[in-house]
């Protein structure tokens, strides 16, 4: 039985990536990310993985896509400016569907914003921070377990879609360390992405139009391919025709449309019998599940949806869940990204209202609870 | 030992640069060279960025990766990591390496990654249509530079040399043995290897300027350049207004991906040991 | 029940890793901990503040609301967060100034000046201060706070951490007398 053991959001982030198979890291020091690239390098020479400080964020996720084309599963950690710097490579991953991992740990912004403290405002840039109609999925950990559980589902969700997978962590989460029991290894499910037979006839974009993955040669094993951040046909190569241009794209939103039921991931507590639901995700989630148990404690029944994929959203529980209740809540450390999402879901089947913080703390339980206890009255 | 065109996809001739464009005669400089030395297709990854010079990727029978404008040292570098053992080949352009690819540059030379990385330079962004880059002369014309060029023009030897290369050639598309020369030399050695080919680009900037066409282009080349070791023998006026080709730089010094193979060998040990870490108070924030 | 626990004082005192061996020896105890900070750009000399929260139960929200124990090492930590204190204890080092405008129940205790002299390390103040802690509180019991301790600590500096986490026990004996 593995033991309790006190663990950081950021290490149990690079103890899931190193249990998920991750070989290679290419990062740049940033705060409060920074722990990840730091254990990363003690520990992937250990396992005969690789490491490097690159000169900057784009040269990190350059790296890492250099490196999944040769096989490896590959990841970069990094925060809000990092983040910013990469999303025209993230988009390059997309297109080129080569499958890579990229932890934010969410701070203050814009701009440099305030390094050591917590915000949630990259839910926005995690989904649309590139450029043009791109697939791309975003977890959320809630807790440090889960920086370990979702780092390993962001894996396995890159190599069998070959989409960047963006584990949405923060400073609170990634810093703060709590009593954690790992799962046994062999309990886990651990997926590689899948390749070619042979070289003979491989077409490394040839698949189902109705949102196929096709299959992935590793560079240096005799296939020959191209890949190119160009609109590019079943072959790989450049392609001038717009209906085949336009065909790509639907076939990579596809996807991860298509497979939104399995990727989706969420968590309730009392959401069954609930008149007030409240919606978060993330760090301040753990100040909305206090909130809801103390509402409930009251006599006030109040529950929780906590996302834990936000892209694709988790819609048809929410959905469900909406026509139900009579209030929705939704707590963020923005102004307000994540309620757009949940107001398109809800589609005025109850009334959303938005909770927002930007001072840099974290919700104490009691601003949610004023919120929840407000509306009753 | 298999001939130059052997390393090109030949259904995805014919190219598209530009009648007189010298980066035909690279590539093809590039392709012998390799079928000279006899290495394996297979054993090869030829990575490139955006522009002109760039689309040489798609052409070539290897595993091709064709990036983002810029960043083709920062995927290469990824790649050679993780493959030491594979040969990775860098084919760029001035803007492509030098303007948006500068610190990528300037940090594979610092680390010494084994990269052979050809840089066509043709003096302007020819792709767009003929902007000045990072290497169009003070006072010549591009298409953002309507009344001269203001700027001073990097000179990439020196540059590749004081940032830590190991080898640095410059040729051109007019002295084509010398090229595939360089080109040799740069395959064989063991860390950051550059090689600056000067090329015509007589659509853009050579109209612009009103150098004449592609023959007066080539002339110009052959005209204007310097073999190093002749220059040694030269007095400085004569050498005023040309430039140098030919072997400028070659030193040894340990390879990246060698020494962190090196590292690596001396910190194994099994997964079972991962201890995870408590930084204590060594929470920066930078 | 939820204990709440602030460490404060300036960067380098080492407050952070007296908390993380707090949680870690709770933890070793059979209970729930969380362990959060809050820093800033400073590594060396600006405020530090680190929580530890412990519990028997399920710890949904990891800060501390109304801590049950305040440390604080110096004057400012003290004046920042004693303000603050509700039905919770103050332990301030011997050095820190008393305000009478904070009303918190507060008793003073020489940390710092125990880690210099009886010591002979300053930099084992924060082991002291965990040793005060842990007898103060009762939270986690003596000999599992030194396993704890034993666990985290370099090398060859086992008897000096373990000598200036009894000396923080014996501190807060007497505090409790007194």
């Amino acid at each position: 039985m593995p033991e309790a053991k006190l663990m950081q959001g950021n290490e149990a982030c690079t103890l899931g990536a190193l249990t998920a198979g991750l070989s290679f890291f290419a990062g740049y020091p940033i705060t409060p990310s920074t722990e990840i690239a730091e254990l990363c390098s003690e520990e992937l020479p250990k396992v005969g993985g690789k490491f490097i400080q690159m000169e900057d964020e784009i040269g990190s996720i350059a790296a890492i896509i250099g490196a999944s084309l040769t096989g490896r599963k590959a990841m970069t950690a990094t925060s809000g400016p990092g983040f910013s710097l990469m999303q025209e490579l993230m988009g390059y991953a997309a297109i080129s569907e080569v499958p890579i991992v990229v932890i934010d740990v969410q701070r203050v912004g814009p701009s440099t914003g305030m390094p050591t403290s917590l915000a949630q405002g990259d839910v926005m840039q995690a989904r649309w921070g590139t450029h043009g109609d791109h697939p791309v999925v975003v977890l959320a950990p809630g807790n440090v377990r889960e920086c370990f559980d979702l780092t390993i589902k962001a894996f396995n969700i890159a190599e069998e879609y070959r989409v960047p997978v963006v584990v949405l962590s923060d400073e609170t989460i990634g810093h703060m360390r709590e009593k954690v029991v790992l799962p046994e290894l062999k309990s886990l499910t651990i997926v590689d992405r899948k390749a070619p037979a042979a070289p003979a006839g491989y077409l490394p974009y040839k698949a189902d139009q109705d949102g196929g993955v096709p299959l992935m040669a590793p560079f240096g094993k005799g296939y020959r391919w191209h890949v190119t951040g160009l609109s590019h046909d079943e072959t790989g190569f450049p392609t001038n025709k717009g209906d085949v241009a336009g065909a790509l794209i639907q076939r990579l939103m596809r996807k991860v449309e298509k497979a939104e039921p399995l990727l989706r991931d969420y968590a309730t507590e009392s959401a069954d019998d609930c008149d007030v639901l409240v919606l978060a995700f993330g760090s301040s989630a753990m100040s909305a599940t206090s909130a809801v148990r103390q509402a409930r404690a009251a006599g006030v029944k109040a529950g929780l949806f906590r996302p834990k994929t936000i892209w694709p959203f988790p819609e048809e529980p929410l959905r469900e869940l909406a026509s139900r209740v009579k209030r929705i809540i939704v707590p963020e450390m923005n102004l307000g990204q994540l309620v757009y999402e949940v107001e398109r879901v809800v589609a005025g089947k109850a009334p959303v209202e938005r909770l927002s913080k930007v001072n840099c703390e974290l919700f104490r339980p009691e601003e949610i609870l004023a919120s929840i206890m407000g509306g009753s009255k | 030992m298999s001939s130059g065109l052997d390393y090109f996809r030949q259904n995805r001739l014919p190219h598209i640069w530009c009648p007189g464009c010298g980066h035909g005669t690279v590539t093809g400089a590039l392709t012998r060279t390799l079928a000279k030395l006899g290495i394996d297709k297979n054993n090869v990854v030829v990575v490139s960025g955006i522009g002109c010079s760039s689309r040489a990727s798609g052409y070539l029978d290897f595993d091709t990766l064709h990036t983002a404008h810029g960043r083709a040292i920062a995927f290469a570098t990824g790649i050679k990591l993780s493959r030491p053992d594979l040969k990775v080949i860098v084919m760029t352009g001035d803007g492509d390496c030098t303007a948006i690819g500068g610190n990528h540059f300037i940090h594979a030379a610092r680390r010494n990654v084994d990269i052979t990385t050809i840089v066509m330079n043709n003096n302007n962004y020819g792709m767009t249509s003929g902007q000045y880059s990072p290497m169009t002369p003070t006072g010549m014309l591009g298409t953002t530079a309507p009344y001269g060029n203001v700027e001073r023009p990097f000179d990439l030897a020196n540059l590749a040399i004081a940032s830590g290369a190991t080898f640095v050639a410059r040729g051109t598309s007019y002295h084509v043995q010398l090229l595939g020369e360089m080109i040799e030399k740069a395959l064989l050695n063991p860390g950051f290897s550059v090689v600056e080919a000067v090329v015509g680009c007589p659509t853009y900037y050579g109209r612009k300027n009103k150098l004449g066409g592609a023959v007066e282009l080539f002339n110009w080349q052959k005209e204007h350049a310097v073999n190093v070791k002749a220059a040694a023998a030269m007095a400085p006026e004569k050498l005023e207004g040309k430039f140098l080709i030919g072997e400028l730089y070659n030193k040894a010094a340990p390879e990246f991906t060698a020494e962190y193979a090196r590292l690596v060998e001396g910190v194994r040990r099994k997964f079972d040991d991962f201890q995870g870490g408590v930084r204590g108070c060594a929470q920066n924030s930078d | 029940m939820r204990t709440e626990f602030r460490l404060s004082g300036s960067g380098g005192q080492g407050l952070l890793l007296a908390g993380i061996v707090l949680a870690e020896g709770a933890i070793l105890d059979g209970k729930n901990a969380v362990q959060t900070q809050s820093y800033g750009p400073e590594a060396r000399g600006g405020s530090s503040k680190a929580e530890v929260v412990v519990s028997d139960d399920d710890i949904d929200y990891p800060k501390a609301t109304d801590p049950d124990f305040l440390l604080a090492l110096t004057t400012d930590a003290y004046k920042t967060y004693g303000k603050l204190m509700g039905k919770g204890l103050i332990i301030v080092d011997s050095t820190v100034c008393l305000d009478p405008a904070i009303t918190a129940r507060t008793v003073s205790v020489p940390i710092l000046d125990t880690a210099a002299t009886a010591i002979g390390k300053k930099v084992v103040a924060n082991i002291v201060a965990l040793g005060v802690l842990g007898g103060v509180s009762g939270v986690v019991k003596q000999a599992t706070l030194e396993k704890a301790v034993l666990n985290r600590v370099p090398k060859g500096t086992e008897d000096l951490n373990l000598k200036a986490l009894r000396a923080g026990f014996e501190l807060a004996a007497k505090a409790a007398k007194a």
